[in-house]
């Protein structure tokens, strides 16, 4: 099969790509002995907990409602004893309120759960509540709740949706797993995504061309349907919602704008099966399908697992280090977080957990910057990397908005190919962090401007 | 509670985890290795004279290095290779001939002057081989424009084809023979002479991506269009675009010396910009300015200029992500 083939432009490297669970297929992860569940596994408000301990409760039950409208409900994976409700270990680095469950082994879906049905047979406010009521989020890593994507200003018109099938980043491929072995679900998630609006969308699969048997199978569960399947170039960050949607449509977010305004939804692969799952078979989102890997770990694997599985049980399950390791990194080698702890759980975002020694890290130092310009050369944003940290390492805050820090989405094209070795995506995140602060400081001093008089 | 777990240290750092094998020993190394064919074709020209003098400047280049990061308390960079490229690039830009005490204050000046006060690698706004070279000649005016004729026993010394041209006109020169300008049989300084060795050196830099080719190009492509219209207009009074493609220090200097990433603007079309203004400046200063040779004041000029060119560059950058 011939696919029509496309890239985005500017910038852009080619990092080793180590897919080393490429033939591996999905597993099922046996239930571990204590899931640990936080309660913000997405970007917004955290889900407030309806469950107290010692309930008992079924898979799939509600235990955290959404706070809000950006937020997203969170289910029990399994049904069992709710043993503590407390702060624990989160993947972001810190800690944050979680539900500790007890399995109890038999796996009970909780009643009117688990039904399937025809999707076409709902309007679009059901399949919208499903979705929210499922507490699906963007399950590429950023947890942006999905009923708010899909739920675009009325201003808006949404006239592309894509698949983002690039997985670009090193390591990880449980979303070409997914499409290779559930291709009719994920298609099937893409077309009720499609269905939600009006006029009917152009569909598009964006899948790099490393991933040849996943542009194969989806192209097989995609034909007769209005479906473009689009081969993209093995390039990293070809998955960047800003790169996908140049390459694959040929318009370009400006600043400030969100894909939206350029009439375009972007999800990813693990969404739209979550999508599936949640509208036609009434699954809320309990388990996900995750990447361990690691030239560390004994057996490398793609497993489904449920959401709160701690890593140290999921590594009990792999065989454990070959070798001692360094860095337990969540998420792929690009993008992901490094982790103090072997304790976090799996969550909604997790979609690699890699295992990797990592020594070399400590003999790098950084050198002045020697103008090369490869920074430059593979920034897909086209931006100055170079210039960004000069001036968040002189501490220039006033200049920096103006630099186009909001612009970097921190895909670590730059600090990768630097030979200065210097920490590029650090010092942007700082700076960015510093801009954040200094925007709430002149927020609270406008508002306390503003309430003087009445005093 | 996994045993394994806990006699596992982990390290907390920031992304990317993965690096890519390139460092700056890496990229100055190869830029030494793509010098020594120049540096070959040198000793072959002017017997091992050259060779000493090329290892003079590179070791008190690497010495003053040294010197400087002990007083200052710095850590040491003197080996990283970009002192030792100041040497060599320093060394071709020499005759052959200059004595071994002069060597060293240009060495002096490149490293201590032009690099090390203004903060060492990185930081350094002129080219230090470039500085050193116009110190030098303005300094040993005489030392600095006898250039040993080539493959001779004697030490006969004379003026570069530029020089003859500059002095006495095109007509001096008699028949030229290209080939021989191209294989670096002429007057001149150690790396002026072969453009073939240089050519050998700057494939080698271009096929390890440690140079593109839109600075050499665009600098090259200006100074033989902008020649090459004098020598259309009035062939007696200007020399052939071929004699200044091939003579003086505009090949070393297209492809060494305004390649050297510190001191040349960061992105494509600055350096193409950057480029046609080394070019420019090099016709201009050959055909009409009082010194035979261009090339060093052009880049140094085009040097000073690259703040505002990347200034141009980020502003027409950002300008075109703005919102429709």
């Amino acid at each position: 099969m011939a696919f029509k083939k496309s890239t985005f432009k500017m910038g852009g490297i080619h990092p080793p790509d180590n897919k080393l669970t490429r033939d591996a297929p999905l597993e099922v992860m046996p239930l571990p002995a204590l899931l640990v569940v936080p309660l913000n596994q997405h970007i917004g408000k955290p889900a407030k907990a309806v469950v107290s301990v010692g309930d008992q409760v079924k898979r799939g039950q509600l235990i955290g409602t959404a706070d809000g409208f950006v937020s997203a409900n969170v289910h029990a994976p399994t049904s069992g004893k709710i043993k503590l409700i407390g702060r624990a270990v989160h993947p972001s680095g810190q800690y944050a309120e979680a539900i500790t469950i007890e399995p109890d082994g038999a796996d009970e879906w909780e009643a009117g759960l688990n039904q399937v049905c025809n999707w076409r047979d709902l309007s679009c406010e059901e399949i919208r509540k499903r979705i929210q009521d499922a507490g699906v989020v963007g399950m590429g890593g950023a947890g942006f709740p999905t009923h708010v994507k899909l739920s675009p200003p009325s201003n808006k018109k949404i006239d592309t949706v894509i698949l983002n099938g690039a997985e670009c980043e090193p390591f990880l491929t449980s979303d070409y797993r997914l499409m290779l072995e559930k291709s009719e679900e994920v298609v099937r998630g893409l077309e009720i995504v499609a269905s939600l609006f009006n006029p009917t969308p152009r569909v598009i699969v964006g899948i790099e061309a490393n991933k040849k048997n996943a542009l194969k199978s989806i192209g097989k569960a995609a034909l007769h349907k209005q479906i473009e399947l689009v081969e993209l170039d093995t390039k990293y960050p070809q998955g960047g919602e800003k790169q996908l949607i140049t390459a694959l449509t040929g318009r370009v977010i400006a600043d400030g704008q969100l894909p939206f305004d350029v009439g375009c939804l972007v999800q990813n692969v693990a969404t739209c099966f979550a999508i599936d799952e949640s509208v036609s078979k009434l699954r809320p989102l309990t388990e996900r399908a995750t990447t361990f890997s690691g030239f560390e770990l004994k057996n490398r694997k793609n497993l489904w697992v449920r959401l709160g599985t701690r890593i140290v049980d999921v590594m009990e399950f792999c065989g454990g280090l070959t070798r001692k390791i360094n860095q337990l990194i969540v998420g792929g080698p690009m993008m992901g977080r490094a982790q103090f702890s072997f304790d976090i759980p799996v969550t909604k975002t997790t979609s690699g957990v890699l295992f990797i020694d990592n020594t070399e890290l400590d003999s790098f130092k950084d050198r002045p910057c020697i103008r090369c310009g490869r920074c430059v050369e593979v920034c897909p944003q086209g931006e100055l990397p170079w210039l960004l940290v000069d001036k968040a390492m002189r501490q220039h805050a006033d200049q920096l908005p103006s630099y186009g820090y909001s612009r970097c989405m921190e895909c670590g094209s730059c600090s990768f190919v630097c030979p200065a070795k210097r920490e590029i995506v650090h010092w942007i995140k700082y700076a960015k962090a510093v801009n954040a602060r200094i925007a709430a400081r002149e927020k609270a001093k406008m508002e306390t401007v503003g309430k003087e008089p009445k005093a | 509670m996994n045993a394994e777990s806990e006699l596992v240290q982990l390290t907390v750092s920031y992304p990317p985890y993965t690096r890519s094998h390139e460092s700056i020993e890496r990229i100055m190394y190869t830029v030494l290795i793509a010098l020594l064919p120049a540096v070959g074709t040198s000793v072959y020209f002017f017997g091992p004279r050259a060779l000493w003098l090329t290892l003079v400047t590179t070791a008190s280049c690497i010495g003053f290095e040294f010197l400087s990061n002990k007083l200052r308390k710095r850590d040491l960079t003197c080996f990283d290779g970009s002192a030792a490229i100041t040497g060599v690039l320093l060394a071709l830009n020499l005759p052959s001939n200059l004595p071994y005490w002069m060597a060293v204050v240009g060495a002096l000046v490149a490293i201590i002057i032009s690099k090390e006060l203004f903060g060492g690698l990185g930081y350094n706004i002129f080219n230090p081989a470039l500085v050193a070279r116009v110190f030098l000649l303005i300094s040993f005016p005489s030392q600095m424009t006898s250039w040993p004729q080539p493959l001779s026993v004697d030490v006969v010394t004379g003026a570069s084809p530029l020089g003859i041209i500059k002095s006495d006109g095109v007509a001096a020169l008699g028949t030229i023979d290209f080939w021989a300008l191209f294989a670096g049989n002429m007057r001149g300084s150690l790396g002026e002479t072969s453009a073939l060795a240089i050519l050998l050196g700057a494939a080698l830099l271009w096929s390890r991506n440690c140079i593109s080719l839109r600075i050499p190009l665009s600098f090259i492509g200006t100074t033989v269009a902008f020649t090459w219209i004098f020598y259309l207009i009035d062939p007696s009074v200007y020399a052939p675009p071929l004699l200044h493609l091939l003579s003086g220090g505009l090949m070393l200097g297209a492809f060494f010396m305004a390649t050297d990433m510190v001191t040349s603007p960061l992105a494509a079309r600055g350096q193409i910009v950057f480029g046609i203004g080394c070019g420019l400046l090099t016709a201009l200063i050959r055909l009409f300015g009082g010194y035979p040779e261009g090339v060093s004041f052009a880049i140094l000029i085009m040097n000073a200029v690259v703040p505002l060119i990347d200034r141009w560059d980020l502003r027409s950058r950002s300008r075109y992500r703005e919102a429709a």
